[in-house]
């Protein structure tokens, strides 16, 4: 067990997810040199804005990236993973477009509510999902399934109709561009996240306390640590994530659809922090591996777009590529490249077992 | 909650009272969720409004969104005794048994919406789309457009669904046979009619350079999808814009973007099956038969197709979902 | 003589990055018998094992760590695996496995769930899967550190039948004196390098441990005097009335500043569950607990932590070390989590902390971000010990420090726990080895079937004693 792998630490982790981003930039650029040209272009109300596939990829992957980050906390310290974030989604979109369309009119004063609301109902539900991890152990998958199979349903009930509409610059300048700044707004919103779970780390014990419960709940007990705190507190973090990835939503559309409101991003979101190389069994993680998942599923997707793939064959090329990423991080395929590894490196060891086991 | 409560106050009249007082006809309707989507959720208001007391009707109604749960429904209504049986299937098979045991207790049975794979004879008429009438429809629009060069942004829906088949068939087939008509992009919301997929194919395209004129939009929620990517890179779109914006199912809010000029055309997918059922329980009530039945005993719902052009509140008032 | 080897190893070598595990190491197993491997934690004895395992065609190993599914029934785990392909008839692997079970005198039913089985007894489970296996070569890596005296004598006769048959056994074992109750033949590893092969009777114990140290053993007359005795000053530190929990009968207990005493009885007697009462692992359900005198209330770990308590718990690798976590996270976590969740230390205070403690208590690692895992058993548990030194506790509870740890770092230990004490520092110390008890202890409390039975200090404190009052029958 000494082989604690020299060539993984550092970067570690994030050597797969960065190789894998690399190839497909290679790949882009090599089959259209002007794949990644940035433009400037002048959008429907009159503001210049930044085009391009890069801008797409970064722009589109945004509620992806920030879910994500809310994963990984939830799978690292619990162990298994929320896969109730897209029905949640949904809810709060409808909480954030009831807030905005009771009100007379929408002004940053009701969309700051609309936010705070939307927080609120997304804590709210992740601590149900919560409080059954952690406090009555059952395995997230399941728990989480109760609210994955019955969310659209009350983010229905909520906004009681189809497809409420928002119309106000204020909601597309949240979902693209705001005026005058030519860089897509959920954009910022990605970094917002990320700075405030950078600061959140920097402040407080959260990374240290969720490995540490993630990898032995009952030693983590035993130093003093609450693991059922710690498991909750990843679900509300993870609620905020989800609150803010639904606004974007939302605004993209200027409309609410509680069916396909952030629709199957779940999977997504595990796929992301798997590629990541988080364990998915809870323990050391990486949120910065997380967001890198994100824009890696991202470009593929925009990859296979621009390229022009017919529809029917999309899925499959996706699945090929993910596999391929997924099995070069797994476990046996790192043992066996570290080992590769360090034979080159040191020019082999030598082991000479003679067996005589006579019968 | 309250759908809840309210299913299970059905469910409890099913069983008990319906079989009780009530002079009107009695009538089972068994349908999918209301939330499922906004054609659903006209689709059982229509019902609703039109199945009351005043209109002679003592109806019960079940939503259900599943298979099992729909079969339950029925074999209530069969042991309830009601004299007709109204049902939109959330599965197309399976059914067999139950509207053998209908038939044989003198039950008659109205599909809606959704045919159900089983010999013809066991329901007395299904009222349902034609998916590839409202294709025929939309492309017919496109021709009498009479544009020099049709470079079609194609966003399909769930693969493999009826509507998918049906509003993509008249579109392939004629971009095959029309030296003008050619699809320059074709993508899928998925199973889910995903908008912000359709968002990404657009962008995708839009950064391809990519000159499209048109977009095929299979439902108005990718449309408006499509939309969004437009108006990111500036693209006008709509009744004096660059690009004709097309979408199915005439939500009322898609129909507005038609009256605001945003979009070019919206092809209807009636929900509104109601009218044309309580016509033929009339019509069998005074003894007489159904007619205009197909081979299949469907009746295919008239469905329109609105042009920015000519749409009018009033058109939106009546056929806005 | 050669010509009887069942095995035979030679120049075996084996790279881990940083370190040569093992150096052109030559090994030989005879036909039937058993064969000591012996060394230092680190001394490449488990990679040597791990490297026969490889090897497969008639080797069986039972590691220390049990490493069967606590979750299937005894039965399941002896022959799951077995005959693949084959149909499988659990009857009649019940009925072998209770006739196996019986002959061995393993007190487990077939079909009882090995997690309900005292870790000694899921111990010799998984012997008796590899006997049943009918190997030629039965390696038994730390088989007697968790099990009771009664029970080594059980696996003692086993090894000597298997001996009789003709098996090849190597033995893997801290506790020198049995090896030589059952070795014919001792080979001593030291540093990844060969020392030699002997012939247990032409090595006395004294030679072997200065052998396996590197050392010429003068410091084995410190053996017998690690240190002075504490018997602590006056005031009392920590004092309990009618403590109990879920997992323990009310009893009394206190400790004085400076003292260092212990709990010591039988597997099962209650020994740890006492002491996690006092620490509030296990659900605390009445009692009254007064620190220095102040009564206080102590139902969970943290509490007890607040008011200077420390608990090196009995189970390292359940209970102890957070695995993937590095050395320098498993020696600051119970001190950060003292100064609390809103007071993260610095990266530089870790690693000072951290490299303090890692050249105190001489912690062999690569680096401070080598994952605790992969440290050998001795230097884990020495992270786990600095973790609480560094939380400068006033009174520490140690349950089993030295178990499955060799004998140098076992001495440091020792010596350590009489320097605390000299220190002022309070130290409870719980051991299966009645005579390092006996060495550091100057109050042992006996306890039997859960209840205190005896309290022993002063001259009462000699083998004999402990031993009549834990066998009970009081005179």
């Amino acid at each position: 067990m000494k082989q604690k792998r020299k060539a993984f630490s550092g970067i570690g982790q994030l050597i797969i997810p960065l190789v894998a981003l690399s190839l497909l930039i290679l790949f882009n650029l090599f089959r259209d040199p002007g794949f990644f040209s940035i433009g400037v272009a002048v959008n429907s109300s009159g503001n210049k804005v930044l085009s391009g596939n890069l801008i797409s990829v970064i722009d589109s992957a945004s509620e992806l990236a920030i879910i994500s980050m809310g994963m990984t906390l939830v799978t690292a310290a619990c162990g298994g993973q929320d896969i109730s974030v897209g029905a949640v989604g949904s809810i709060a979109g409808a909480v954030f477009v009831k807030v905005l369309l009771g009100a007379s009119s929408i002004n940053g004063g009701i969309v700051v509510l609309g936010i705070i609301a939307c927080c609120l109902a997304t804590i709210a539900f992740k601590l149900f999902n919560g409080a059954l991890v952690a406090v009555f152990r059952i395995q997230p998958m399941i728990a989480t399934l109760i609210l994955y199979s019955c969310g659209r349903s009350i983010a229905y009930w909520i906004s009681g109709s189809a497809t409420p509409q928002l119309n106000s610059p204020i909601i597309s300048a949240m979902g693209m561009t705001i005026p005058g700044i030519p860089v897509p707004t959920p954009i910022f919103a990605v970094i917002l996240v990320g700075l405030l779970l950078a600061l959140l780390f920097k402040l407080t014990n959260t990374s240290l306390y969720t490995q540490t419960v993630g990898i032995n709940q009952g030693a983590a007990r035993l130093n003093g640590i609450n693991p059922i705190l710690i498991k909750l507190l990843s679900f509300v973090i993870l609620g905020v994530c989800v609150a803010v990835a639904a606004v974007i939503g939302v605004c993209r559309m200027g409309n609410l659809s509680h069916k396909t409101l952030l629709v199957d991003i779940e999977m997504d979101a595990i796929l992301a922090v798997a590629i990541g190389g988080n364990n998915l069994g809870g323990g050391k993680f990486r949120i910065s591996g997380s967001i890198l998942g994100a824009y890696i599923i991202q470009m593929l997707t925009t990859t296979l777009y621009a390229m022009n793939v017919p529809p029917v064959n999309v899925k499959a090329y996706k699945a090929v590529v993910i596999v391929i990423i997924v099995v070069a991080g797994s476990p046996v395929v790192k043992s066996k490249v570290t080992a590769m590894w360090n034979r080159l490196r040191s020019g082999g060891s030598t082991a000479a077992v003679q067996k005589g086991v006579r019968g | 909650m309250k759908k809840f409560v309210a299913l299970l106050l059905m469910l409890a009249m099913v069983l008990c009272c319906a079989a009780a007082m009530a002079d009107g006809i009695k009538v089972g309707i068994i349908n999918l969720d209301p939330s499922e989507s906004g054609y659903r959720e006209a689709n059982v208001r229509n019902l609703t409004e039109t199945f009351t007391a005043e209109n002679g009707y003592d109806a019960t109604f079940v939503t259900a969104p599943t298979a099992d749960k729909q079969l339950e429904a029925a074999r209530g209504f069969i042991t309830a005794g009601v004299k007709y049986i109204l049902v939109s299937a959330a599965e197309t098979t399976g059914w067999d048994e139950v509207l053998t045991d209908a038939q044989e207790a003198g039950i008659t049975v109205f599909l809606f919406d959704r045919m159900i794979e089983c010999d013809p004879s066991l329901y007395a008429a299904a009222v349902v789309s034609d998916m590839r009438q409202e294709g025929e429809t939309a492309v017919a629009w496109l021709e009498s457009l009479g544009l020099e060069e049709y470079n079609i942004l194609h966003i399909q829906g769930q693969l493999g669904s009826a509507a998918q088949i049906g509003r993509s068939d008249p579109l392939t087939e004629k971009c095959a046979a029309e030296a003008n008509w050619t699809i320059v992009r074709e993508g899928t919301g998925g199973d889910s009619w995903d908008p912000n997929e359709a968002r990404k194919i657009a962008e995708a395209a839009i950064n391809a350079g990519e000159k499209f004129n048109i977009v095929y939009a299979e439902n108005d929620g990718m449309a408006d999808g499509v939309v969004a990517a437009l108006d990111a890179a500036g693209i006008t779109h709509g009744v004096d814009g660059d690009v004709y914006i097309m979408g199915f199912d005439c939500n009322k809010w898609a129909l507005e973007k038609l009256l605001n000029g945003e979009w070019n055309y919206d092809g209807q997918c009636s929900p509104f099956q109601a009218v044309k059922i309580d016509e033929m329980i009339k019509v069998l009530e005074a003894g007489g038969q159904i007619e205009g039945l197909n081979d299949l005993n469907q009746i295919i719902s008239e469905e329109k197709g609105f042009d920015a052009k000519t749409i009018t509140q009033a058109d939106i008032d009546a056929y806005g979902l | 003589m050669q010509n009887d080897a069942v095995l035979t190893m030679r120049g075996i070598c084996k790279r881990f990055p940083g370190t040569m595990a093992l150096n052109h190491v030559d090994f030989t197993l005879r036909k039937g018998e058993i064969h000591a491997l012996m060394g230092e934690n680190g001394a490449g004895k488990s990679t040597l094992i791990k490297v026969l395992d490889a090897q497969n065609a008639g080797i069986s190993t039972v590691y220390q760590e049990i490493t069967l599914c606590p979750n299937l029934t005894v039965a399941e785990n002896m022959f799951i695996g077995r005959d693949p392909g084959k149909s499988v008839h659990w009857k009649e692997y019940e009925k072998r496995a209770a006739a196996i079970l019986d002959g061995l005198g393993i007190p487990a039913r077939p079909r009882q769930e090995l997690s309900r089985c005292s870790l000694a007894v899921q111990q010799m489970v998984a012997i008796a899967r590899a006997v049943d296996m009918k190997c030629k070569v039965l390696i038994l890596d730390e088989p007697t550190s968790s099990l009771d005296e009664k029970e080594v004598e059980m696996l003692f006769k086993l090894m000597r039948d298997l001996r009789a048959r003709g098996v090849g056994i190597i033995f893997v074992t801290h506790f020198l004196e049995q090896v030589y109750e059952v070795s014919d033949r001792i080979t001593v590893l030291r540093n990844g390098e060969l020392v030699g092969e002997y012939a247990v009777a032409d090595l006395p114990q004294v030679e072997l441990v200065a052998k396996m140290m590197g050392k010429d053993l003068n410091d084995l007359a410190d053996l017998e005097q690690v240190g002075q005795k504490s018997l602590g000053g006056q005031e009392v530190v920590y004092d309990a009335r009618g403590l109990s929990s879920s997992e323990s009968r009310p009893f009394d207990f206190s400790i004085r500043c400076g003292e260092v005493n212990g709990f010591t009885g039988l597997l099962g007697s209650g020994r740890s569950e006492s002491v996690r009462a006092v620490f509030g692992a296990d659900r605390v359900t009445g009692g009254k607990v007064q620190i220095k005198g102040k009564t206080v209330k102590i139902s969970k770990p943290h509490d007890a932590m607040t008011h200077g308590i420390g608990y090196l718990p009995e189970d390292r690798k359940r209970d102890g070390i957070i695995a993937d976590l590095s050395v320098r996270e498993n020696i600051i976590l119970a001190l950060q989590v003292m100064k609390g969740f809103f007071h993260p230390m610095s990266r530089s205070q870790m690693e000072k902390f951290a490299d303090e403690y890692i050249q105190a208590l001489q912690i062999k690692t690569a680096s401070q971000d080598t994952p605790i895992k992969s440290l050998s058993g001795g230097n884990q548990q020495k992270v786990i010990l600095a973790r609480w030194l560094l939380t400068h506790p006033d009174y520490l509870i140690l349950d089993e420090p030295t178990r499955g740890i060799d004998v140098g770092t076992k001495l440091e230990i020792q010596k350590l726990v009489l320097k605390l004490a000299e220190e002022n520092m309070s130290v409870t110390f719980i051991s299966s080895e009645i005579e390092e008890m006996l060495r550091v202890c100057s109050r042992l409390i006996v306890m039997r079937d859960r209840k205190i039975v005896g309290e022993l200090s002063g001259d009462d404190l000699t083998q004999g004693h402990v031993m009549k009052t834990i066998a009970g029958g009081e005179q």
